[in-house]
């Protein structure tokens, strides 16, 4: 067990999973020789070789192609993407091909999309998106999107294990940022189980990504208004757990969806919906989305501020509901 | 509400859980002259049941609710002008034909913003004036989902509820709180029992003795008692007679049923050697007659050794409050009395009971008693118990299994002291048969919440305190 930085903990994992299995192989542009945009495979051509370390043109419509083909002849290629932003690129191979080639004829594509996504450094409207949502839509995608340098760890091996394409969302603003102890073994973590992030019992906050950290800061200060709130990291989208949020929803009854992502159509739309579904008797408040406005992320840092949730938004959303 | 020139008396809220009540006794009559805060009339609600001072000075000018109805909390029972004041005091028709007054004018019975803390002193509460204005937006009339399932769960009226939320709306946490006071003893829907037997509507005469004034004729929403009573119960056979049944022994009903359907109900029992507690007692009957102050009864020595033993089983003093076990530092403990007549059973609660030594328990429970036969229980009195002892033991009777006072999650009782043949132990350790007082104590404990073998060793500590009963006790 060592403290990592989360990008460390996700390039450890890989070079832990490519040193036990030689199908595992890396593609993406600048991922060899350079060592990747954001340096998460630095080194590993040098110890794994070109071949297993594919620098590929610039074409993510080739990356995600090659990676389907490669999958299909019995590799499990780990492809990245310097920016979550650019698989839309991709998205024909990815949702066309790769979502259904199961489906449709019983061949399944293991491949892992690995995306640096989100905001927070003005990188602006092309490097700051956080797209899980439209493919959280597409049956036959999995979406992962850890938190903290053990869940990246332990769940992008899951990823790698996975029969289904699987898009990874690494938060870039935790990258270097975020540290934490992650175990120096090999272990999973399954999809599908979130983490209580800080336990409560007055209102039930569920988010992700970057977000968990937001919420953990706001509930803190909810915390010395006497209001005791539950921060749950859901960790996965596809699948999502249901249970745990519906739990946490049936104790507290008053509840926050956050996300980095824009408001219409994200995913905290689905949980919204599925609470009011399922756990109406047990509301004792309208559940409350708190996310980024409808509009492509600004440049300018003070716009970026304002477009993403901040402590203090989320502090506001709380209390709205703890006044309810 | 007094608008001047007359003073309304209305049905008080006695605790925040109570709806309603029934006017038991009318001690001025109509044209009577009453002086401020003299008793009025009696009440009894289905947590105590007290006299209702006159909030005003003047002579009663009106009687609105005959003796024997149960209205709800704020409707107005009476009106009382000035004595000497120009027109007010001749009764004028209402119009004959207003059975439907318009529905803006119909007070809402409930007064809207029930104090959080229910009132120091049973004296009427006037009943706050309608929010001027915004009767629409009142938060009060939505009711949430969680809010509505636990109301229906626990036959709870949300509408009694007091509000904590946006603009006064019930939140789960205030009914949560509300039915964990033991308040939730549900409102009645029928309220048959205290009309006269003539059916024959007593209500649209009612409005016909106010006299006029603005707001009054609405007056009597006293709930319309439906006077179409169950045919087939209302024949009695030869030998039997009807008792009415008051508010009191309603709720009694209703809360037990409601336990039983609650908790699961398990009673041990263990025998107590009390030699070591008569002579104690004796010891401090003695002193007592001596200086004056209270002499403890064998109910104050179990009570104090409960409160201290409670100290190792929280779990005996907590509560399902929810998907939680709340368990709490402190001990509120209830005391069952019984009242004459078979007038019913209440339970006063002695506060903080784990800050009382033994003469302060006894003293405490000797208060409580006595303030309960007499009906000057406040509404506090009887609310916010954790823990509760039932003393049947005056009659005689050995062995019992007393119903959970609910939400709580244990209830001891104590039975008679007997001397019975006992073996102990002599100075060579040899067994021998001896004369000893012993007294049963039961625990009737919620077995979803306590254990057997922890209400075992519950009752096996409260027998090792009474056995070795300490003088610091």
């Amino acid at each position: 067990m060592a403290e990592k930085t989360y990008l460390q903990a996700i390039s450890d994992g890989l070079r832990q999973e490519m040193r036990r299995d030689a199908r595992i192989c890396v593609m993406g542009e600048d991922v060899g020789l350079y060592g990747g945009a954001f340096k998460v495979t630095n080194g590993f051509q040098e110890e794994f070789g070109a071949w297993r370390v594919l620098d590929m043109p610039l074409s993510e419509t080739a990356i995600v192609a090659g990676a389907t083909g490669a999958a299909l002849m019995g590799l499990r290629p780990v492809a990245e993407m310097q920016f979550a932003d650019f698989v839309s690129c991709a998205w024909d191979h990815l949702v066309t091909v790769a979502a259904k080639q199961h489906y449709r004829a019983g061949t399944p594509i293991p491949i892992v999309l690995r995306l640096p996504s989100g905001g927070g450094f003005s990188g602006g409207p092309f490097h700051s998106q956080n797209p899980e949502s439209s493919f959280a839509h597409i049956p036959g995608l999995k979406v992962v999107c850890p938190a903290t340098p053990a869940d990246a760890k332990g769940l992008l091996v899951s990823a790698i294990e996975d029969a289904n394409p699987v898009l990874f969302f690494e938060h870039k603003h935790l990258y270097r940022r975020i540290k934490g102890d992650v175990p120096d073994e090999r272990y999973t973590i399954p999809f599908g189980q979130a983490r209580v992030h800080r336990a409560g019992d007055d209102i039930t906050l569920v988010t992700w990504g970057a977000m968990v950290y937001t919420a953990d800061e706001a509930a803190g200060r909810l915390a010395e208004d006497g209001v005791s709130v539950e921060v749950l990291d859901l960790r996965t989208l596809i699948p999502w757990d249901r249970e745990r949020v519906l739990d946490s929803v049936r104790r507290c009854s008053k509840v926050l969806v956050l996300h980095e992502d824009t408001r219409t159509g994200g995913f905290g739309a689905e949980i919204a919906a599925t609470i009011a579904e399922e756990s109406f008797e047990h509301l004792d408040a309208p559940v409350r989305r708190l996310a980024a406005p409808d509009s492509p992320v600004p440049f300018s840092p003070v716009l970026e501020k304002a477009f993403i949730p901040q402590v203090d938004d989320v502090v506001a959303a709380l209390r709205e509901l703890a006044a309810y | 509400m007094s608008t001047g020139t007359q003073t309304e008396v209305v049905m008080p809220q006695m605790g925040v859980s109570v709806s309603e009540g029934t006017v038991t006794k009318w001690l001025k009559q109509q044209g009577e002259p009453v002086a401020l805060d003299e008793p009025l009339l009696e009440i009894s609600t289905d947590k105590v049941d007290t006299e209702v001072p006159s909030p005003g000075e003047g002579v009663v000018t009106a009687i609105l609710v005959p003796e024997g109805m149960t209205v709800e909390v704020g409707t107005v029972l009476a009106i009382i002008a000035p004595e000497g004041a120009a027109a007010p005091a001749e009764p004028v028709p209402a119009e004959p034909a207003a059975p439907e007054p318009e529905p803006a004018v119909v007070v809402a019975p409930q007064p809207v913003a029930p104090a959080l803390e229910p009132p120091l002193q049973p004296a009427p509460i006037v009943a706050p004036p309608p929010p001027a204005g915004d009767g629409d937006s009142d938060g009060r009339t939505f009711v949430s989902p969680v809010v509505a399932r636990i109301a229906a769960e626990h036959g709870v009226d949300p509408s009694v509820v007091p509000g904590t939320g946006q603009g006064g709306r019930v939140t789960k946490k205030d009914i949560l709180t509300f039915i964990e006071s033991g308040a939730a003893a549900p409102a009645p829907m029928e309220t048959t029992e205290t009309l006269p037997a003539a059916p024959s509507a007593p209500l649209p005469e009612a409005p016909a003795q106010v006299p006029t004034s603005p707001p009054v004729p609405a007056v009597l929403v006293a709930r319309p008692i439906s006077p179409q009573p169950q045919a087939a119960d209302d024949e009695l056979a030869p030998g039997e007679t009807v008792v009415p049944i008051t508010a009191m022994r309603r709720g009694v009903m209703e809360h037990m049923r409601r336990s039983v359907d609650t908790s699961a109900h398990v009673t041990s029992a263990i025998e107590v050697d009390m030699s070591r507690v008569v002579s104690v007692r004796e010891q401090l009957k003695r002193e007592a007659k001596a200086a004056g102050g209270v002499s403890p009864t064998y109910l104050a020595f179990v009570a104090r050794a409960t409160v201290e033993t409670l100290k190792a089983y929280p779990w005996v003093n907590a509560q399902i409050r929810g998907e939680k076990i709340v368990t709490r530092s402190y001990v509120n403990l209830g005391i069952a009395v019984s009242l004459d007549e078979g007038r019913g059973l209440i339970v006063p609660v002695i506060r903080n009971a784990q800050d009382l030594n033994l003469l302060g328990i006894a003293r405490a429970i000797a208060d409580l008693a006595e303030r309960a036969r007499t009906k000057k229980l406040l509404p506090d009195d009887v609310q916010g118990g954790t823990f509760t002892i039932t003393n049947p033991g005056g009659y005689g009777t050995f062995h019992g299994t007393p119903i959970i006072n609910q939400p709580q999650a244990g209830i001891l009782g104590t039975y008679a002291l007997v001397k019975r043949p006992w073996v102990v132990q002599d100075e060579l350790g040899q067994d021998v048969i001896a004369i000893r007082p012993v007294m049963n104590l039961t625990l009737t404990y919620d077995h979803r919440l306590v254990d057997g073998a922890y209400a075992g060793g519950f009752l096996r500590d409260l027998r090792e305190r009474l056995e070795n009963w300490s003088d610091e006790g």
